[in-house]
Parts: structure tokens; C-alpha cells; sequence
């Protein structure tokens, strides 16, 4: 895999665009989804994760190609979410928090048309439930979360990508850890 | 027991960067104490429904709205990856590309009279003429100029961008031609070239062929 993406890679550098999209199709899911777990918006999400594919595609050249792609890739992604959500929204989106509805979206107001069964209901809410738990936390623990349990990435490599020394890698997973569990242990 | 202490081994576990020797202690401790049990318990649950979340897909137009957002790449690459991948229209055009060249400059560079040399032809001016009463053996070219043909001509008259006056005495035996028109011109020279591998061609066979050649050569234009 890590042979196809350098070779990919190379063909980009050498100018070619096309070769791109597959290094876009191979970590489209990931990228999305890091964005989306962190700003808790799908509109957001897209946007951020475009960004990040478009930024590391004009910065193709500052790559070390003898690094791993997807390290400086999440890197890219992870600060803009982290910029995304220190600036003060901007946007109105239908899937961001009513203010003070405490967890209402606008789409709880907007009534279904189709009724879902009790079960995929009671699924929906509790995701639901846990990424709302997610974006409560503080921006840095949020980061280290998302980046160790749902990109399901090493220690080592989310050190890398927060350019961040291990030691403060992994207390501010134990602290994240330890705010989802008051948060959470009641679901 | 110090219940920060096993707090700190219960992180240390879920990093999987415990030691044996503490694990030992930890799992012992848990089994006693109930507080750090529900903790530890607290932390696994939390973490599992986190992970649970994890399987989302990016929309099914992700990459084509990444790829039409991206800065035009240079038209250079394009061609090139086109060449690579049509090596024969590559060079098939560049070969078009050559000849068309090369013909469109002769037809401009020429603009003066030019005319096949034979000893009876009388050239005037812009004219070229075949005096009455003479016979002109082989073939006439004329570029850039007007023949009047009074006399006769053994061979074929061609006239490349000009124009021919046939008296009533005048006679031609081959065929007349005229050429005008730029792509006239360019036809003019594919045939002419056609004709030379053919002729290239037959003259390779040796003489055995030699009577075909005669029956062929005046209707290959």
C-alpha cells in the first residue's frame, strides 16, 4: 500500500493530477471521518476534509516523500479542524446545536417523513449521544481521542502528527479518557 | 493502596504499555476493590462506545469535488500523458505536422515563373509558349505563369498556380493539369510522392515488370 501511494506520489510531483485521485480514494474515509468525529458537522466535515486534500495537494513539493504520506496528510487535516473550531462558527449549518436546546439540531425540529424503526432510532441516538460527548471535550484532548480511538492510530504516529512529545501525547489521552468516562458512564 | 497509583496503571494498560509485574498488581487490586473495579470498568465502556462511532464514509462525490477543486495542472502534463498514451496518433500527427510545414513553405516560397526546361518552348514575360507548329516532347511544368499552347505537346502540361490558353491547332497528348488552390498543391504533392514509391517500388522488381510499369504509370494520377 505504502509502495502504490509513493508511486502515486511521484507521478503527482512529476505533474500528473489524475494520479491523485487515487491517493484521494485511498484516504477519503479516514480524513472525512477525523473531521467529522472532531467537528461533529457533516457540512463542516466535507468542507475541512476538500481542504485538506487540496492543501496537501499544492504543498506536494514540501512532502519528505521518505515520510509516511498519511502521517503528513492527517497532519494537515487535524490543524485545520483544530483552527476550525477555535475560530468562533461562522456558518449555520441544519446539524449544528441549537443554541441553548442543549443537544437539539434543527433537524429535530424539521419533521420526519419516514418513520425509522425503534431500533436504528435508538442506534441514531446514541451515536448521536457519544459524538455529542466528544465535542464537549476540550479541543486538545478531543485530538488525541479521536485520533486513538476512532483513526485507530498508534502512540508513536499521533506524536508525529501533533509534533508533540509522546509523554504529553499520552496524558492528554489519559485526561480525555477520564472526561469521556464522567461523560459517558451514565449512556 | 494508593488508588492514584492504580488509576495510573489502569491508563497504562489501555496504552498496552504496561508492565507484566504491574498488570499482576492492578488485576489483583481490581478483584478487592470495588471503587477502582467500577473506574476501570467506567473507562472500558466509555472507550468501547467511542469506537463504536468509528465507520463513517466520506459522500460518494468526495474525491470528484476534491479533484475539480484542484489548481489546473499544467497543459504540458496533459499532452504529454496524452502522447504516452496514443504513441500512434502521436506520430502520425507529427508527422502531418511536418509535411504540412514543409509543403506550405514550398507553396510560399515559390512565387516566381518556373518552367520544365525544353529547347522549343518559348518563355515571354509571365507565358509560357508552345510555338505552333513545333512538337514538345516529355513533360511541362509550369508554376507561377500562363501557357499558351499553340503547338503540341507529347507529355503531360501541368500548371501550378497559373493559367492555360489552348489554341485551336493546340494538342496535348498526356493530360493537363492545373494547380491552384493550396490543398490542390498539398494533393498535388501526395500523389506525386505516391507515384516516386511506386516507381521506387517497380524498379526494385526489375525488368520483368517493366511492361506493367508502362501501362501504369499514366493513369496513377
Amino acid at each position: 500500500m505504502e509502495a502504490i501511494i509513493k508511486k502515486r506520489i511521484k507521478q503527482v510531483l512529476k505533474g500528473d493530477q489524475d494520479a491523485y485521485a487515487e491517493i484521494v480514494e485511498i484516504f477519503k474515509d479516514k480524513i472525512f471521518q477525523l473531521c467529522y468525529r472532531m467537528l461533529g458537522n457533516r457540512h463542516e466535515a466535507e468542507d475541512m476534509a476538500q481542504e485538506a486534500f487540496i492543501r496537501a495537494y499544492v504543498n506536494i513539493t514540501s512532502f519528505n516523500i521518505n515520510l509516511k504520506f498519511s502521517t503528513w496528510l492527517y497532519r494537515i487535516a487535524t490543524n485545520l479542524c483544530i483552527d476550525r473550531i477555535r475560530k468562533k462558527k461562522p456558518d449555520f449549518y441544519l446539524d449544528a446545536e441549537v443554541a441553548g436546546t442543549d443537544g437539539l439540531t434543527m433537524y429535530s425540529q424539521v419533521p420526519a417523513e419516514t418513520t425509522l424503526p425503534e431500533e436504528e432510532v435508538e442506534s441514531i441516538e446514541l451515536q448521536d449521544t457519544i459524538q455529542r460527548e466528544i465535542s464537549k471535550l476540550p479541543e486538545k484532548y478531543r485530538t488525541v481521542i479521536v485520533l486513538k480511538y476512532i483513526e485507530e492510530l498508534s502512540l508513536n504516529e499521533i506524536s508525529e502528527i501533533l509534533d508533540m512529545p509522546l509523554g504529553t501525547v499520552k496524558t492528554r489521552i489519559h485526561r480525555g479518557r477520564e472526561a469521556l468516562r464522567q461523560q459517558l458512564r451514565n449512556v | 493502596m494508593n488508588h492514584e497509583k492504580m488509576i495510573a496503571y489502569m491508563h497504562e494498560y489501555l496504552d498496552e504499555e504496561i508492565s507484566a509485574e504491574d498488570e499482576k498488581e492492578l488485576k489483583e487490586h481490581l478483584q478487592q476493590c470495588k471503587e477502582c473495579f467500577t473506574h476501570f470498568h467506567e473507562l472500558e465502556k466509555s472507550m468501547a462506545l467511542v469506537k463504536s462511532i468509528a465507520h463513517i464514509q466520506a459522500p460518494s462525490d468526495f474525491t470528484a469535488n476534491v479533484m475539480s477543486k484542484l489548481p489546473k495542472e499544467k497543459k504540458k502534463v496533459g499532452l504529454q500523458r496524452w502522447f504516452r498514451h496514443h504513441p500512434l496518433l502521436t506520430a502520425a500527427s507529427l508527422f502531418m505536422v511536418l509535411m504540412m510545414g514543409s509543403l506550405v513553405s514550398t507553396w510560399n516560397a515559390e512565387q516566381d515563373l518556373s518552367v520544365s526546361k525544353q529547347p522549343n518552348l518559348i518563355v515571354r514575360n509571365d507565358t509560357v509558349i508552345v510555338p505552333e507548329g513545333e512538337v514538345v516532347t516529355g513533360d511541362i511544368v509550369v508554376r507561377n505563369g500562363t501557357i499558351r499552347i499553340e503547338g503540341q505537346v507529347e507529355g503531360n502540361v501541368t500548371i501550378i498556380n497559373g493559367e492555360k490558353y489552348m489554341a485551336s491547332a493546340g494538342e496535348v497528348t498526356g493530360e493537363i493539369k492545373e494547380v491552384n488552390a493550396i490543398f490542390e498543391w498539398i494533393w498535388y504533392h501526395l500523389k506525386s510522392g505516391a507515384r516516386e514509391i511506386v516507381n521506387l517500388f517497380n524498379d526494385e522488381k526489375g525488368e520483368e515488370q517493366s511492361l506493367d510499369v508502362a501501362v501504369f504509370h499514366p493513369y496513377i494520377y
